[in-house]
């Protein structure tokens, strides 16, 4: 026991939780704004894993991450059409239209990566802040920080980003005019329409944001690990939407619950190889995030509400 | 002529993710006429092939046919994986604990356990859903969660099979035993009883829905809760019951699964659809096709259940990854979804058309 109890051991756990929160907050966080403007996108998992393929294929390919970064960002903007489209215009139903989204993610993902890779063939990690080109050099002083060094600056460069996205979606939800525009017509779309804001237009552009974070998401996922592979998500995205409702649709809480997630997984693998946890209870351990997050669902279900008009397609009669 | 767009408007739906299909073969290098044989051939090829279709579509159908009823209760169930699961754990481990009761009673006795492991699964986020506000679709994909670690554990560790145990460690039971066996109907192929049973299934929901007054309730509360909570009926009590229903149809769909299986066996690789087959969610796409009616949803079963061993012999003839299926269903999942308001514009079109033809 008292192995896990070391300052070193505890700071490197919680340095990986915060690796392991990068897939879920970037998905959370554009599930956040699409959800702010009324609409459910229930295919996060989906655009995922497509994402996912598009950005290791492209790093397998070229050997380049910034390249993977891109092609990841095209998926999730090329879904966001698809799923705008459906939703926006044929006011499809919205949360069986998410699970088309994913099934087709699902089954398109596997499809190219066995007709395309076959084997999961390992690609070229992701450098770390002090490994990166020109600017390394910068960071290295930093990593060698005792303690705090490795916690705050042993990461990859989209880690940053991740949590630097939490403040901007922040802003341009509280304060700026297309932020107020999504929240108008997430929360009462007839008068927003009345006072000459496209509600169409609001909501497909919110969509495009939340399925490119959602494609970026899934990028991150398959060059963090290096691999790709059948279902590779294993539902990250699917638990991303409950963590909108758990961080009541609000970025910072929704980063809270994110490093929630990636501590409870961090530590659930580190007591694992420590035999903390026996191997025959790791199982009964993974299901510790999900009765979590039912439970944190009952407790805030009634004293949080969301916005009016989630769900809800607008028309105007 | 609305009748006919309502029949016209899946068709179209299915037709075009066929056209992407074929597009998808044609552009991984086959010939899309050659793939579409292999699928046929794979499906209906002989009368063991469209024995086997009849087996891939069962758990479709009873999956399918719950999730009618939630969807017209408006709830929606996306927790058919979980609910298949917790069905097939519960009479996997009856069977278990009393192998050697007579065969005329322990398949009712397993059939049984599977409804109540499913229901007891469907009802979870029926409670949370109608006494603490939870939103279903997300404590429904929560409890999948739950139900797949839940299998994982015990098929590696209190239920496993003996001979796995410090072996090779397969997540897998014993062979059950053979008085829980479903009885083959046709000697020489696939066909047992689960099939004939999950078409009674349907034509039951059918009935309850339809024929009875707690199909009427139900259904009063899926197109208005306000309306029938005026009328006096508790909308708590029916959401529970739709999901707690639907579930228990999920369930069954797990106990035939395992009972119906050529090993006999509760097996799986660690995922859900290792076992399931993603029967959880294809259900839904079945029921979707179908309309959401239950007696729709039989044909709409065999459909989907000829995808999918159509899609095996097409990876057998023409290495075509049958993950093919799965893609489309997705797609005809999001052409069925989005084609009420097309619908909507084409019944207004034929009426323009009609009154300017002058016609009836």
């Amino acid at each position: 026991m008292s192995e896990f109890f070391t300052v070193s051991v505890i700071f490197a756990t919680l340095s990986t939780s915060i690796r392991f929160a990068v897939p879920y907050l970037f998905a959370a966080l554009g599930e956040t704004v699409g959800q702010r403007s009324g609409v459910l996108n229930l295919g996060v998992d989906g655009i995922m894993l497509l994402g996912g393929f598009g950005a290791y294929y492209a790093v397998l390919q070229t050997d380049s991450h910034i390249l993977g970064l891109l092609v990841g960002i095209a998926i999730g903007l090329l879904m966001g059409f698809v799923y705008a489209f459906v939703t926006v215009f044929l006011h499809a139903k919205q949360g069986i239209s998410g699970i088309g989204i994913f099934l087709f993610g699902l089954g398109f993902s596997d499809l190219l990566f066995q007709e395309l890779v076959g084997t999961p063939l390992p690609i070229r990690p992701l450098p770390r802040l002090d490994q990166l080109p020109v600017v390394g050099g910068l960071f290295e002083p930093l990593v060698d920080v005792a303690v705090i060094g490795p916690l705050l600056f042993d990461h990859d460069l989209l880690t940053f980003m991740a949590f630097l996205l939490v403040p901007a979606i922040s802003w341009l939800l509280l304060k700026t005019t297309f932020g107020m525009n999504v929240r108008a017509v997430g929360e009462n779309p007839q008068a927003a329409d009345s006072l000459g804001v496209s509600v169409e237009r609001t909501r497909f552009i919110s969509i495009l944001i939340g399925s490119t974070l959602a494609g970026v998401a899934g990028a991150t996922l398959s060059l963090q690990l290096a691999i790709f592979q059948q279902n590779l998500t294993n539902g990250i995205g699917f638990i991303a939407v409950a963590l909108v409702y758990f961080g009541a649709w609000r970025p910072r809480y929704v980063m809270a619950g994110a490093l929630l997630y990636g501590i409870v997984t961090a530590t659930r693998i580190r007591w694992q190889s420590l035999g903390i946890i026996p191997q025959g209870a790791s199982d009964v351990a993974a299901m510790a995030p999900a009765i979590v997050t039912i439970l944190a669902l009952v407790l805030l279900a009634s004293r949080v509400r969301g916005p009016a008009a989630l769900t809800k397609p607008f028309s105007r009669h | 002529m609305k009748r006919l767009t309502g029949a016209v408007v899946p068709l179209g739906a299915a037709f075009l993710a066929f056209l992407l299909g074929a597009i998808m073969i044609l552009s991984l290098g086959a010939s899309p006429a050659n793939g579409l044989s292999a699928m046929l051939d794979g499906a209906f090829g002989t009368g063991d092939r469209i024995a086997a279709t009849a087996v891939r579509a069962t758990p479709l159908l009873l999956v399918g046919a719950g999730i009618t009823i939630a969807f017209r209760a408006s709830v929606i169930n996306i927790g058919g994986e979980g609910q298949i699961i917790a069905g097939a754990l519960l009479s996997t481990t009856v069977a278990l604990v009393i192998p050697d009761t007579p065969r005329p009673l322990l398949i009712p006795i397993i059939i049984l356990a599977g409804l109540v492991g499913g229901g007891i699964w469907g009802a979870i986020p029926g409670v949370l859903k109608a006494y603490a506000s939870v939103n279903e679709i997300l404590s429904t994909v929560m409890l999948n969660i739950v139900a797949i670690q839940l299998m994982n554990y015990l098929l590696r560790g209190p239920l496993i099979d003996p001979i796995e145990e410090g072996t090779s460690r397969i997540p897998q039971t014993q062979r059950l035993s053979d008085n829980a066996a479903l009885p083959t109907l046709v000697d020489g192929t696939r066909l047992h009883l689960g099939v004939p049973i999950a078409i009674l299934a349907a034509i039951l929901v059918y009935l309850l829905l339809f024929r009875t007054p707690f199909g009427f309730r139900l259904r009063a509360v899926g197109h208005n809760p306000d309306a029938a909570r005026a009328a006096g009926i508790s909308v708590e009590k029916n959401i529970v019951s739709a999901l707690g229903l639907s579930g228990a149809l999920s369930g069954l769909a797990g106990v035939i699964l395992v009972f119906g299986s050529e090993s006999l066996r509760f097996v799986t690789d660690g995922s859900s659809a290792g076992f399931t087959g993603s029967a959880g969610f294809n259900g839904i796409v079945t029921a979707l096709f179908g309309g959401l009616h239950p007696l729709w949803t039989i044909p709409s079963s065999f459909l989907f259940g000829s995808l999918l061993t159509g899609a095996t012999e097409l990876q057998r003839e023409l290495q075509i990854p049958n993950a093919l299926a799965i893609a489309l269903n997705g797609l005809i999942v999001l052409f069925v979804v989005s084609s009420d308001r097309v619908r909507g514009w084409l019944d207004q079109r034929l009426d323009r058309s009609m009154k300017k033809g002058g016609g009836q």
